[in-house]
C-alpha cells in the first residue's frame, strides 16, 4: 500500500513537472527574444554593470602589460592613455615608459623580498598574444555597450594585429547598433574598408558619415575632440586625392589643419596639392 | 605524535564527509567550464582569462575551506562537549591544537592539490603547454599561505566566542592583508606623526600573505621564482604558524572549558 503511494506521489510530480514546464516554455522563449536585444548581463545587473565595464577594461590593459601594472597605490600622477588605447605611437612611447617605472627603489626588506614573488619587467604583449586582451574587451563591451572606446580598440588590435579583419569589422557593426551616432567607430570602420577591404567607396561613405556625426556632436562643444576631427579629416583627404578629387582634398586637409597639432605639415602637403592641381589640364 | 596525527586524520575525514568541499569545487569547475565553452572573436587559443578567473576561483574557494574548516574545529567539540572525553584520554591541549592545525592543513593541502590538477588540466588542454614547476610553486606557495590562515583562525577560534564572528573577522583580515598589506608602507609615508608609525608598525607585523600569491606570474607565463626565495617565503610563513599555533595553545591553556 505504501509502495503504491510512493508511486502515486512519483507520478503526480512527474505530472507537476510536465504541467509546469508547458506552463514556463513561452516564457522562457519571451525572455529569450528579450535577451537578443538586450544581453543577460544587463537584464541581471540593469544599470549597475556599467560599473564593471570601466573594470573590465583596464583588466584588458592589465593583461596587455602581461600583468605589470601599477596600482592605485603606485601611480602618483592620473594614468595618462595606455599603448593598447592608441596602438603604438612613437611619441607617447616615453611618456609610457616613464609612467610604468612605478616600481623605483624598494622601500625596505618586505618590498625588495616581495618583488621576488610578482611581475617587475614591463613588457607588452605581442607576437599574436595580443589576442589575450580580447575577452575583458568583449566582456566590457557586453557590460556596458555605450563604451565606444572598447569597440574601437578591440577592432584595432583585431584588425591591425591579429589580422582577423571579419572580426573586427563584425565587432565594430556591434558598435554601431549599439552607438548609432558614434563617429570613432564609424571612422575606424572606414579605415577597416580602406586599409583592409580596399573598398574606397564604402570607406568614403563611412568617413563622410563620421564627419557630419563629429559636425553635428562635436563642433559646438567647447573642447571638441579635435583628435578625432583630425584623423577623420586627413584620412579622408588622403582618399580623395587617390581618387583625383583635389578639391575636396584640399578642403578637408584645410580642415584637418584646424585641428592637428602640427599644421605646418599639412599646410605643406595643401600646397603641394594646389600646385598639383595648377599643373593639371582644366 | 601519534596522538596529533590521529587528531589531524579525523578533521581530514571530517572535509570529504562534509559538503564544503565538492560544493566549492563543482561551482568553480562549472563557471571555468563555462567560460571555457564561450566563443570568443573564434580564437580558442585565448587562455589567460580563463586561467585567471580560474585561479581566482580557487583562492576563494581555498580560503572559504581553510577558515570554515579551522573556525569550527575547537567550537564545535565545545559545543557537543566531546573535548572532555578527548581531553581525558589523555590528549594534552597542545596536541589538541596542534592536531586540530594539521588536520586542516593538510586537509586544505589535499583540496588544493585536486583543485590546481584541474586548474592544470583546464590550462593545459588549452594552451598545450605544461609548466608544472610553475604550478608546483604556485601551490606550495598558496598552502604555505593557508598554514599562516588556518594557524590565525584557530587562534580567533579560542579567543572569540561564536565561530561566525571568527570566521567574518578572519575573512576581512586575510581579504585586507591581501589586497592592501604590500601598499601599508607606501600609505604610511603620506601620513603624519603619530599614524605613520602606527601604519609603520602594522605593516612589519602582519605575515605578508600577497607574497604567497602567484596568481600574475602563472597566468602571465613568466620565469620561476628563485628556489632560495621560495625557502625563505616557507620559513617566514613557518614562523608565523609557529608564533600563532603557540599562541593559540597559550591562550587555549587558560580557557576554562566548563562554560
Amino acid at each position: 500500500m505504501k509502495r503504491t503511494s510512493v508511486h502515486l506521489i512519483l507520478v503526480l510530480l512527474a505530472a507537476v513537472c510536465f504541467t509546469l514546464a508547458t506552463w514556463i516554455q513561452p516564457v522562457v522563449v519571451t525572455l529569450g527574444r528579450r535577451g537578443q536585444a538586450e544581453s543577460v548581463l544587463k537584464v541581471l545587473l540593469g544599470d549597475g554593470r556599467r560599473l564593471f565595464a570601466n573594470h573590465f577594461f583596464v583588466q584588458a590593459d592589465v593583461s596587455f602589460h602581461s600583468g605589470y601594472y601599477p596600482s592605485i597605490f603606485d601611480r602618483r600622477e592620473p594614468p595618462t592613455s595606455s599603448p593598447m588605447t592608441r596602438g603604438h605611437d612613437e611619441h607617447g612611447e616615453d611618456a609610457h615608459e616613464r609612467e610604468m617605472a612605478f616600481l623605483g627603489q624598494p622601500r625596505d626588506w618586505i618590498e625588495q623580498f616581495g618583488r621576488y614573488f610578482r611581475v617587475t619587467e614591463h613588457k607588452h604583449l605581442e607576437g599574436g598574444q595580443e589576442r589575450e586582451i580580447l575577452p575583458w574587451l568583449r566582456l566590457s563591451a557586453e557590460l556596458d555597450p555605450q563604451r565606444v572606446e572598447t569597440y574601437t580598440v578591440a577592432a584595432y588590435w583585431l584588425r591591425i594585429r591579429l589580422g582577423r579583419i571579419a572580426d573586427a569589422e563584425a565587432f565594430l557593426r556591434e558598435g554601431l547598433r549599439n552607438n548609432p551616432d558614434s563617429y570613432q567607430i564609424l571612422f575606424e570602420l572606414g579605415r577597416l574598408y580602406q586599409e583592409n577591404r580596399r573598398d574606397t567607396d564604402r570607406a568614403r561613405n563611412v568617413w563622410e558619415q563620421a564627419l557630419r556625426r563629429w559636425t553635428e556632436q562635436e563642433s559646438k562643444k567647447e573642447q571638441p575632440d579635435i583628435h578625432g576631427l583630425e584623423g577623420i579629416a586627413v584620412n579622408l583627404a588622403r582618399l580623395e586625392e587617390a581618387q583625383g578629387n583635389l578639391d575636396r582634398a584640399v578642403g578637408l586637409l584645410e580642415l584637418g589643419k584646424k585641428a592637428s597639432p602640427h599644421p605646418d605639415d599639412l599646410q605643406k602637403q595643401i600646397d603641394e596639392l594646389k600646385q598639383k592641381q595648377s599643373t593639371l589640364p582644366r | 605524535m601519534n596522538t596529533v596525527l590521529s587528531l589531524a586524520g579525523v578533521v581530514i575525514k571530517e572535509l570529504y564527509r562534509r559538503k564544503d568541499f565538492y560544493v566549492l569545487f563543482v561551482l568553480t569547475a562549472l563557471i571555468t567550464l563555462l567560460l571555457g565553452s564561450v566563443n570568443l572573436f573564434n580564437d580558442p587559443k585565448i587562455v589567460r582569462y580563463l586561467k585567471d578567473v580560474c585561479l581566482l576561483l580557487v583562492w576563494i574557494s581555498s580560503l572559504v575551506i581553510a577558515i570554515g574548516t579551522a573556525a569550527r574545529q575547537i567550537p564545535a567539540e565545545l559545543e557537543s562537549r566531546t573535548i572532555f572525553p578527548l581531553l581525558a584520554k589523555p590528549v594534552t591541549r597542545g596536541q589538541l591544537i596542534a592536531g586540530k592545525f594539521l588536520g586542516c592543513w593538510l586537509a586544505c593541502g589535499i583540496a588544493l592539490v585536486i583543485f590546481y590538477l584541474f586548474f592544470a588540466v583546464i590550462s593545459g588542454v588549452r594552451e598545450t603547454r605544461w609548466p608544472v614547476f610553475n604550478y608546483a610553486q604556485a601551490l606550495w606557495l598558496h598552502w604555505v599561505m593557508l598554514g599562516i590562515v588556518i594557524a590565525g583562525v584557530l587562534l580567533g577560534s579560542v579567543v572569540f566566542s561564536a565561530p561566525s564572528a571568527n570566521a567574518t573577522i578572519c575573512f576581512v583580515m586575510v581579504a585586507g592583508i591581501l589586497l592592501l598589506g604590500g601598499h601599508l608602507n607606501s600609505v604610511a609615508v603620506r601620513q603624519p606623526e603619530p599614524i605613520r608609525t602606527i601604519t609603520y608598525l602594522v605593516y612589519f607585523l602582519i605575515p605578508h600573505l600577497e607574497w604567497f600569491d602567484l596568481r600574475d606570474l602563472v597566468i602571465y607565463d613568466q620565469d620561476l621564482v628563485a628556489w632560495w626565495a621560495l625557502g625563505l617565503a616557507t620559513l617566514y610563513a613557518m614562523s608565523y604558524v609557529g608564533v600563532l599555533v603557540v599562541g593559540g595553545w597559550l591562550v587555549f591553556c587558560r580557557k576554562t572549558l566548563t562554560t
